[in-house]
């Protein structure tokens, strides 16, 4: 039976990249902030299992991290997809049916507002106008914009991103 | 002691370097208001409540945390001061479940209370409100975080006193507030339900499951006790209403523990009118076992054990003592042990 | 004790070599590559390559004129630099053949020019007689856009360093009074007298202290640091060991803030010269003076530019100011004492101590000594950085240097200090600006970002953008803060959407007083000052949205009435088609009307109108 181990590489990878920082900052004065934005560049985001070793290392109480993470806009407790979704919701094109746009997203990718698909591939995002209402409704994937959508077109544009 | 000199209100005070304008002032009969300083705790500064007006400070000054200086010249009243408390418990109640009357910290709650002194009716603020699901699923806390003021009292005792971290403040500004790792229930965090955090909030954001709808604050008669757990010899009272005990309260005064306690103290206590307690001795007569009294108990055991001492001789006899006995009743043991029964045989469940 | 000059002597050869080659410079602060410049600089090498010419090209910092970015210096050997600007990649051919093969200026696309000791060109402007430099002086900045921020020969030629040998020869008292002697105040926002900061500090006892230095710059509209740490990094290194040594620390920190890369990139650089050439580290020069610095990226909290905050950050806690006193002199990074200035700040130290305290002084005004770098932003013509001296008037800066408002439309308000200051409308034009003229006016210096505002500017919209700034970056510690700031936006909110009260401005006027009196903060305490400027010089203006339902400026959406003006519409029918909701009806060539209850007054048919028929008054 053969099977791709390169998941597995690529988390071994990120494991020796992590121990590594443990044994830069394990005696390192006031190490969390640089750790925590470290580990970051390794993983995407802040894992909660990351941020448990984390605190078990630097020895600091797990509320503390947890509250460092939630202070600082830099960082991001969900892994966040390869392509950003933004339905704009801006006047414009709420009255064109916007939420329609946004329902027929929520379904095509299997998610909610605010959330991202286990594959990795989207994040589903809100946003309160994108500055084209001339061309409502519309969304944004990554910098595209997309305009004068129907829902029916939603999930074509979506399957379109890598 | 160095001493300082300062005048409060008018009138001047000396008192020994290091003490916060608010102590001083205590000492004087004002009473300032604060809801995120606690003696015993260090000093946040958050509530802003204690602000007072320092004759030549840019802005007022948290009372609770600025230590007098020599010459100083404090106005705990004046009308800018007056004006600050007001609008600081507006603009907390503005955020706050207005459900007062069915409110379990109702009576002893600080932020009511404060209300009441300043004249404090209603807010004038209109606008969002937090909406947090109030957390029950533990068997001790009831955590409402509609009614937190973010007074950090809950983090800095899990941290100073209770040394567990449980609490952290989390998130910022408007939707700051204290939670365990990953804002999960208290449950699923490293949380001892000590209480501590249920003793020293203000407000009714962190109440006793056990005390919900069991009676009115003011209602509860309070009985100091020691606690009969362990030896360490806790003391606190304990809540009565109707000679039913509805709760336990920790009573700063205790000399052992001061306002600490464990789960085992302040939550432990339903043995007492549990109708399962055994509450007269039980001799089994023919495979069942009889209630019997004192007299008759003590009568049966001295007789078996002068028995097994005069057949099988004194090391057959062994004494296990409990960490829930006093010194006394232990020091009892062990000399029972030894000059009656004849033995070393004698041990404690603590001893390991 | 070893000095500099077998050194500096060997790199003042090495600068003088470059600079008598024909060079051509490109700017390469984060504005200048933003506005394309690395592509620039790709055309000239390109260009010069395929020419096969000898020229030097080099790179530097900002120059300040932001407006006519990307800036290129073309210098014939011997001859005046001229700084070009809005050079794109396409412009470099006929630049490099008229300029560098020819001899000859492109006369059209230049700015300004430099002589130095060379008769300069006619037909260009010299940059000391040219309207945006013409009432600058250049202390701080002069090495901006001048030389090379990644080379330390360029820094050590210009006389870098010597404020530190200087230093490392005096007395420390004598240092702190030369710094008390030059009047410097905290460059950051407060305004506290340097030198006597750096005395708290000297005075108080303790084996370990540290100089720390503020490099998170914040406000929206304000990047005075940023173009300091990219353009003369060696400067705040400088800065922070004369401070150092003058205090007794042993270690320096820098926080800057993330989104600064390229000041990050640059700072690090510049650590590395210094510790190589043995200016930082241990027993610097052989004086026995030992000082490391370390850098510290934040990680996105504005509040973190708070100095009590900042430490907290530093030592990697969440960015929550402590209570004060004690203060940070006393008990400062890890409870030990600590100097904490800003980036200017520390950047107008070596000259200072190279000049000395009285040289500082004769520049500026009565309270407030030296110069001062602001960033001029908004609907200005000419937006940029400068330095001026103290005592200067906002005229002066917004209309020779910033050279007037936008579109010849008429001056509403400068906004001066970010989140913190406040709207400072025409009649306070002349006010001649320090410290405490800002601090009277109810605005401050704070960092020296200054946004300019015209007529179509709303009053009550700026001060609605600068809460809804303030309250998201709000750290929640404090009541007045935290729940203050949220009722504040909210009210702000309701009165641009056409639902405010008159009380709601009393209620606003208490909060702006409580917040200011009662915050924890210094970010707290000033977060009103937006508002209580707005509602002090243009009360009007919130009373049209209150009592009118009507926005002067014609910004706040919800007040908007979209019309049609018959006289001036024509029916060719555009902004029908555009409009998302069908609200736009009329016969073609018959003036068109507006449905206004189906109209969601999104502005599409604005742009779309060729004849301007369309208003929203």
């Amino acid at each position: 039976m053969s099977s791709c181990t390169c998941g597995g590489q690529v988390e071994a990878k990120k494991e020796a990249a992590l121990q590594k920082l443990f044994d830069r900052y394990r005696d390192y004065k006031g190490g969390l902030i640089p750790i925590l934005q470290e580990a970051q560049n390794i993983y995407g985001y802040l894992p909660k299992d990351v941020l448990r070793r984390i605190a078990k290392e630097l020895r600091i109480p797990l509320s503390k991290v947890y509250g460092v993470c939630t202070f600082y806009a830099q960082f991001h407790l969900k892994p966040r997809g390869r392509n950003i979704v933004r339905v704009c919701l801006g006047t414009a094109c709420h009255v064109r049916g916007g939420s329609k746009i946004l329902e027929a997203a929520k379904e095509h990718l299997g998610i909610d507002n605010g959330e991202t698909t286990e594959d990795l591939k989207y994040t589903l995002e809100t946003v309160a106008c994108i500055g084209a209402c001339g061309l409502s409704s519309c969304m944004m994937v990554n910098d595209d914009t997309h305009g004068r959508l129907v829902p029916e077109q939603v999930g074509k544009i979506l399957d379109s991103y890598e | 002691m160095e001493m300082v000199k300062l005048i409060i209100n008018g009138k001047e005070v000396e008192v020994p370097s290091g003490t916060t304008i608010l102590e001083a002032a205590e000492q004087m009969g004002i009473n300032i208001p604060r809801l995120c300083y606690m003696k015993g705790l260090s000093s946040a500064g958050a509530c802003r409540l204690c602000v007072v007006e320092v004759k030549g400070a840019r802005a007022l000054v948290a009372s609770c945390a600025t230590a007098v200086t020599p010459g100083m010249e404090v106005q705990t009243h004046s009308p800018d001061v007056m004006e600050a408390r007001r609008t600081i418990l507006e603009l907390l109640i503005a955020n706050h479940t207005p459900d007062c009357l069915t409110c379990e910290k109702m009576g002893e709650c600080k932020l009511a209370e404060y209300c009441y002194e300043y004249g404090v009716k209603e807010s004038s603020f209109k606008g969002e409100k937090h909406n947090y699901p109030i957390e029950t699923s533990n068997p001790f806390i009831v955590r409402d975080m509609n009614k937190c003021i973010l007074c950090g009292k809950c983090v800095r005792v899990c941290d100073e006193i209770t040394g567990q971290n449980v609490m952290g403040f989390a998130y910022r500004g408007f939707n700051c507030k204290p939670a365990p790792f990953y804002d999960d229930e208290l449950v699923e965090s490293n949380c001892v339900f000590c209480g501590q955090c249920v003793a020293v909030c203000p407000t009714g954001a962190l109440t006793e499951k056990q005390m919900q709808k069991k009676g009115r604050r003011w209602e509860l008669e309070r009985v100091k006790t020691t606690c009969p757990f362990c030896g360490t010899g806790c003391n606190f009272d304990l809540l009565v209403k109707d000679n039913q005990i509805v709760g336990v309260a920790s009573n700063p005064t205790s000399v052992v523990n001061g306002y600490a306690l464990c789960v085992k103290g302040r939550f432990g206590w339903d043995f007492v009118h549990n109708e399962k307690r055994i509450k007269t001795p039980l001799i089994k007569k023919d495979g069942q076992f009889v209630p019997a009294s004192w007299d008759e108990a003590l009568d049966l055991i001295a007789a078996r054990f002068k028995e097994i001492k005069e057949k099988y001789g004194p090391d057959s006899f062994a004494a296990l003592s409990s960490a829930r006995c006093t010194n006394e009743e232990n020091f009892l043991v062990q000399k029972f042990t030894r000059a009656v029964m004849g033995t070393n045989n004698v041990d404690h469940c603590a001893r390991t | 004790m070893k000095n500099l000059d077998q050194i500096r002597q060997k790199y003042v050869e090495q600068y003088r070599r470059k600079l008598g080659k024909d060079r051509i410079v490109v700017g390469l602060g984060t504005c200048g590559i933003a506005a394309g410049g690395n592509k620039v600089l790709q055309a000239i090498k390109e260009e010069v390559a395929s020419r096969g010419l000898d020229v030097e090209i080099d790179f530097t910092s900002c120059i300040g004129m932001c407006y006519c970015e990307p800036v290129v210096e073309i210098a014939l050997a011997g001859a005046p630099s001229v700084i070009y600007g809005n050079i794109i990649p396409d412009k470099v051919a006929k630049l490099i053949e008229s300029h560098i093969v020819n001899k000859t200026p492109v006369y059209e696309w230049a700015a300004i020019q430099i002589p130095g000791e060379a008769a300069p060109y006619e037909g260009i402007s010299v940059m000391e007689k040219f309207p945006y430099y013409e009432k600058q002086v250049r202390s701080v900045t002069s090495r901006l856009g001048r030389t090379n921020p990644e080379s330390i020969v360029d820094y050590i030629a210009t006389g870098g360093y010597e404020g530190i040998e200087k230093a490392l020869q005096t007395d420390k008292q004598a240092i702190i009074d030369e710094i008390k002697k030059s009047g410097l105040r905290g460059r950051g926002g407060g305004g506290f007298p340097t030198g006597t900061k750096w005395q708290f500090v000297y005075d108080a006892q303790d084996d370990k202290k540290y100089a720390v230095c503020n490099a998170d710059e914040g406000d929206p509209g304000a990047f005075m640091d940023r173009s300091v740490l990219e353009g003369d990094p060696h400067s705040v290194l400088e800065g922070m060991m004369i401070a150092g040594y003058a205090i007794g620390a042993d270690e320096g920190y820098i926080y800057c803030r993330a989104e600064y890369p390229l000041a990050i990139r640059r700072l690090n650089l510049a650590i590395a010269q210094a510790e190589e050439h043995g200016l930082l580290g241990d027993n610097i020069l052989d004086s026995g003076f030992s000082f490391r610095i370390k850098i510290k990226a934040g990680a996105g909290a504005f509040v973190c530019g708070e100095e009590t905050a900042l430490l907290n950050s530093i030592e990697g806690e969440r960015g929550m100011p402590r209570v004060r006193p004690p203060f940070p002199a006393n008990k400062g990074l890890w409870q030990k004492p600590t100097v904490l200035n800003n980036v200017e700040t520390y950047a107008n130290v070596p000259f200072i101590i190279r000049y000395g305290g009285d040289w500082y002084a004769k520049m500026g005004t009565e309270t407030s000594k030296g110069s001062k770098v602001f960033c001029l932003t908004g609907k200005v013509n000419n937006t940029g950085l400068m330095e001026v001296p103290m005592g200067i008037t906002l005229r002066d800066i917004i209309f020779s240097i910033g050279g007037g408002i936008q579109g010849g439309k008429e001056f509403k308000a400068v906004q001066s200090g970010g989140p913190s200051g406040g709207c400072i409308p025409a009649e306070h034009l002349d006010t001649p600006i320090d410290y405490d003229s800002l601090t009277a006016l109810g605005a401050i210096m704070g960092s020296g970002g200054l946004v300019v505002m015209d007529e179509t500017t709303c009053m009550v919209d700026v001060a609605k953008f600068f809460l809804n700034f303030t309250q998201n970056e709000s750290c929640g510690k404090c009541t007045p803060c935290r729940e203050g700031t949220k009722r504040m936006l909210e009210i702000l909110q309701r009165i641009c959407e056409g639902e405010g009260e008159l009380e709601d401005l009393d209620t606003l006027e208490r909060l702006c007083k409580v917040i200011k009196n009662s915050a924890l903060c210094g970010l707290g305490q000033t977060c009103p000052n937006p508002i209580a400027t707005t509602l002090k010089y243009f009360r009007s203006e919130y009373e049209a949205h209150i009592i009118d339902k009507r926005c002067p400026a014609g910004v706040c959406t919800a007040l908007k009435v979209y019309t049609i003006l018959e006289d001036k519409c024509t029916g060719c029918g555009a902004c029908a088609r555009n409009c998302p909701t069908g609200a736009i009806t009329g016969a073609k060539k018959e003036p068109h009307v507006i449905d206004t209850e189906k109209c969601i007054k999104c502005g599409t048919c604005i742009p779309k109108c060729k004849f301007d028929a369309i208003t929203t008054a």
